[in-house]
């Protein structure tokens, strides 16, 4: 057992955690969401200077190499500064993907993991579709042979970094086959139409539509109709990524809600001094320390190569945090009083990033269920 | 002992029914159903229709235009216009201004406020909270000075709901700062075209415009608009809380939307099948539902054991957490039912609004806001907390 980070992750911290400071304010932060894009270019090669890009991405194929653990220190910070800028989406989850997807094919994983890796490309995972709620393996997105390649059609929806992706990665169902596969597309090609939007977290998304979209044979990223155990992967890592964004966002707004309660004076005394909410206050942090433990536990079982014992810790976590989330988030609302539900601070923000990471890829009871399933059918 | 309806009540019930059906504006239907956001108009067309039937004033006495009607009638009433799509009437004017009047004004307010109260013409504000007085109602700030017939107002008053839609506001204002902060207050009726009143809007976390702060900058009111004695006003500002407290509980309402959820939850889809077939699901549906059944019975039993008395006691603290309570979960079940739909921020009329025609039901469109804006049920009417504390010391004796 050994808790402590290295080096080299404590140092990953401080920078980020000097970013933070320096360049990533309440108020900075204001201007980024009131930006056209909602987001800003300039952040993002600060954040591809510190090696975030790089991070998830192999040594071999032009990355740092980065574990789970770095990539749970990069969005612990991320949550602490609510930061707007698509890592999850851009990031971790395509890299997860074309890591686990392309497998030995170096050629593939290397071409694409470059633009990843420099910040260049931004990448989004276009999965999640109607009706089909959290459901991972439910593709109906259709890739119909045709020549020597393909023709999708089909509808994805709150797809996280949609909105400025330079290249999808579309799951998509052969008819025929049992699995989806995977598909690389420019989103500019043919037939692909983005509907962008601001997320209710203001971070942004985008619903997307593929009409008649012709790709090549050579857009197939992985096997074909072999796609499945790739996209759980994906998923589970982005799960981790969010418990630990979690964390630091919860921690944070523990922390914000604290001080108030030590500064808000009513019937002539701090509101900390009434024991109702000392004892609030006492159950948030439990949450946050018992999201922190399972976060970890998240983080360290994501390359469990038994998928069984992967899905259980990933989706306990998930369960657990997603909880937390809930608690924690509504709590420090309502602890501040009126003043929490008001845009202008930021309590109602963590708050709402909170509540859509308890909802994005599985909400608890989804999670709850998954780890049930996994119970059921262990030998 | 019987929870059914009578066949007088049944008959009632059926009038209420066919009356909305002829008299609510689809198109406000409609919008309430779908969980827009209201216009000042879309509120008042369904005032006016009710006040030419003389259904306005309901719980208010016969002697001052009201309806008449006992606990049951006022629940049958607000179950079948809310499950209409009936908006909520703006509870301000009839429910918490016009009580205390009736009971503390003279007969000049009386005559002159209720009708138009009735009407619809003057649409009122709540002017009770200050920035540094929240929960402790009774150290706030805002100054009347008496200047010969007149009080000279200056202060702020802060989330002033629908403010920006106001006529008059009544205002609790410091007229003593001698011996306890509770026998220093004065209960203000304000006209808000008076010179010196500036609203501000607050944004709440959904975006939305729905509460002010309001400005006084030395506002001339005359003293006749004072209800009741100077420094009185304390005693007439905890008759009204308790007041709004019964009305927050929001039963119909709450019936219509666990209606409607549940409709939902049987057209949406997860993995290809309807949500309802979700056990986890399906039990928070009916977890929420018993809850919601046990709220309604006991608001029937207090309504019942206040028929007599004119003012609620205590217990009204207790439907106003359950009710808010109830609420919340309700917002909260339909973001969860919401799924991926739930993270997209969707404004009406937005041109940047994401494609929403996949959504299996317009209910979804806005659940996410509507739950983030109903954490303010907890905290409004006294937070959830004060609630706690009423009971502990007026129900509990502790
Ligand atoms: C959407 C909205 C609409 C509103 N509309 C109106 C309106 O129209 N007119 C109007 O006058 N006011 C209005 N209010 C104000 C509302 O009544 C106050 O917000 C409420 O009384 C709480 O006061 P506060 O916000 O100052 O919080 P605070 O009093 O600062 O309370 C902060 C937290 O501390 C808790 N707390 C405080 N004291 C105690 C205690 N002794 N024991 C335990 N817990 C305690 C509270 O419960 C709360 O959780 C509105 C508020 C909201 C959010």
């Amino acid at each position: 057992m050994n808790f402590s980070l290295t080096e080299e992750q404590t140092a990953l911290k401080d920078s980020i955690g000097k970013f933070l400071e320096r360049d990533y304010t309440f108020d900075d932060r204001w201007k980024v969401i009131r930006s056209p894009e909602g987001w800003s270019r300039e952040h993002w090669n600060q954040l591809a200077e510190i090696g975030l890009m790089a991070l998830p991405v192999a040594e071999a194929d032009g990355g740092l190499g980065g574990g789970v653990v770095d990539t749970m220190v990069v969005m612990e910070q991320i949550g602490k500064g609510l930061v707007l800028e698509p890592y999850l989406g851009c990031v971790v989850l395509p890299a997860a993907l074309i890591k686990a997807a392309a497998g030995t094919e170096e050629a593939q994983r290397t071409s694409l993991s470059e633009g990843l890796a420099s910040g260049e490309t931004l990448y989004a995972f276009a999965h999640t579709e109607p009706g089909q709620r959290y459901e991972r393996a439910s593709v109906a997105l259709a890739a119909t042979p045709q020549g020597d390649g393909y023709v999708l059609s089909g509808k994805k929806i709150s797809v996280l970094g949609g909105d400025c992706a330079d290249v999808l990665i579309v799951s998509a169902k052969v008819p025929g086959d049992t699995e989806a596969s995977l598909f690389v597309v420019p989103a500019t090609a043919a037939g692909v139409t983005r509907h962008a939007y601001p997320m209710q977290d203001a971070q942004r998304g985008a619903d997307i539509q593929f009409s008649n979209v012709t790709v090549g044979a050579d857009a197939l990223l992985g096997a074909r109709g072999k796609a499945q155990a790739a996209i759980d992967y994906a998923l589970d890592v982005a799960c981790a990524a969010l418990c630990a964004e979690a964390v630091g966002a919860m921690t944070e707004l523990q922390k914000i809600t604290i001080e108030y309660l030590k500064t808000r004076k009513q019937f002539g005394r701090a509101l900390g001094t009434n024991q109702a909410l000392q004892h609030r206050a006492v159950d948030m942090l439990m949450h946050v320390e018992m999201s922190r433990s399972m976060a970890l536990e998240a983080a360290v079982s994501v390359d469990n190569p038994d998928a069984a014992a992967r899905a259980k810790a990933i989706s306990g976590a998930k369960t657990l945090v997603s909880q937390a989330c809930r608690f924690v988030g509504q709590n420090a609302v309502q602890l501040h009083g009126g003043i929490g539900v008001t845009h202008e601070l930021n309590t109602s923000h963590y708050f709402k990033r909170l509540t859509m990471i308890s909802v994005t890829f599985g909400d608890g009871d989804w999670h709850l269920a998954r780890y049930g399933d996994a119970l059921l059918h262990a030998a | 002992m019987d929870l059914r309806y009578s066949p007088e009540q049944q008959i009632f019930e059926k009038e209420v029914r066919e009356f909305t059906r002829e008299n609510l504006d689809p198109n406000v239907a409609r919008k309430v159903l779908e969980g827009c956001r209201l216009e000042r108009e879309d509120f008042l067309s369904w005032h006016r229709a009710l006040h030419k039937k003389g259904w306005v004033g309901v719980g208010w006495p016969k002697e001052f235009g009201g309806t008449g009607w006992d606990a049951t009638q006022q629940h049958i009433f607000d179950e079948v216009t809310a499950d209409a799509g009936a908006p909520q009437l703006i509870p301000f004017g009839l429910r918490m201004v016009a009580p205390v009047i009736m009971n503390f004004g003279n007969k000049a307010q009386q005559d002159y406020h209720l009708p138009k109260i009735l009407s619809g013409e003057n649409w009122w504000c709540q002017g009770y909270s200050e920035p540094g007085s929240g929960s402790d109602l009774a150290s706030l700030k805002c100054k009347a000075e008496r200047v010969g017939d007149h009080y000279i107002v200056n202060g702020q008053k802060t989330w002033t709901t629908l403010g920006q839609h106001a006529d008059w506001i009544f205002c609790l204002v410091r007229t003593s700062s001698d011996g306890r902060q509770q026998e220093g207050i004065s209960f203000l009726l304000i006209d808000m075209k008076t010179p010196g009143i500036t609203v501000r809007p607050i944004i709440m976390l959904d975006q939305e415009h729905e509460v002010n702060e309001v400005w006084f900058d030395d506002v001339k009111v005359p003293v006749e608009n004072r209800v009741g004695e100077e420094n009185k006003g304390w005693t007439y500002a905890k008759f009204l809380l308790s007041h709004e407290r019964t009305g927050i509980a929001g039963v119909g309402r709450c019936k219509r939307i666990v209606k409607r959820l549940q409709n939902v939850a049987k057209k949406a889809l997860a993995n290809g099948k309807p949500l309802i077939e979700d056990v986890r699901f399906r039990d928070r549906l009916a977890q929420v539902e018993i809850d919601l059944r046990a709220l309604e019975i006991t608001l029937l039993r207090v309504l019942d054991a206040e028929r007599e008395k004119r003012q609620p006691g205590p217990e009204a603290s207790l439907l106003k957490i359950k009710g808010s309570e109830i609420q919340q979960v309700l917002t909260e079940l339909t973001m969860m039912a919401a799924g991926p739909a739930a993270l997209p921020y969707v404004r009406e009329g937005d041109n940047g609004a994401p494609d929403v025609e996949w959504l299996s039901d317009e209910a979804f469109r806005y659940a996410t806001g509507h739950y983030f804006n109903f954490r303010k049920t907890s905290i409004y009417g006294g937070s959830n907390e004060i609630q706690r504390n009423i009971i502990t010391q007026l129900v509990l004796g502790l």
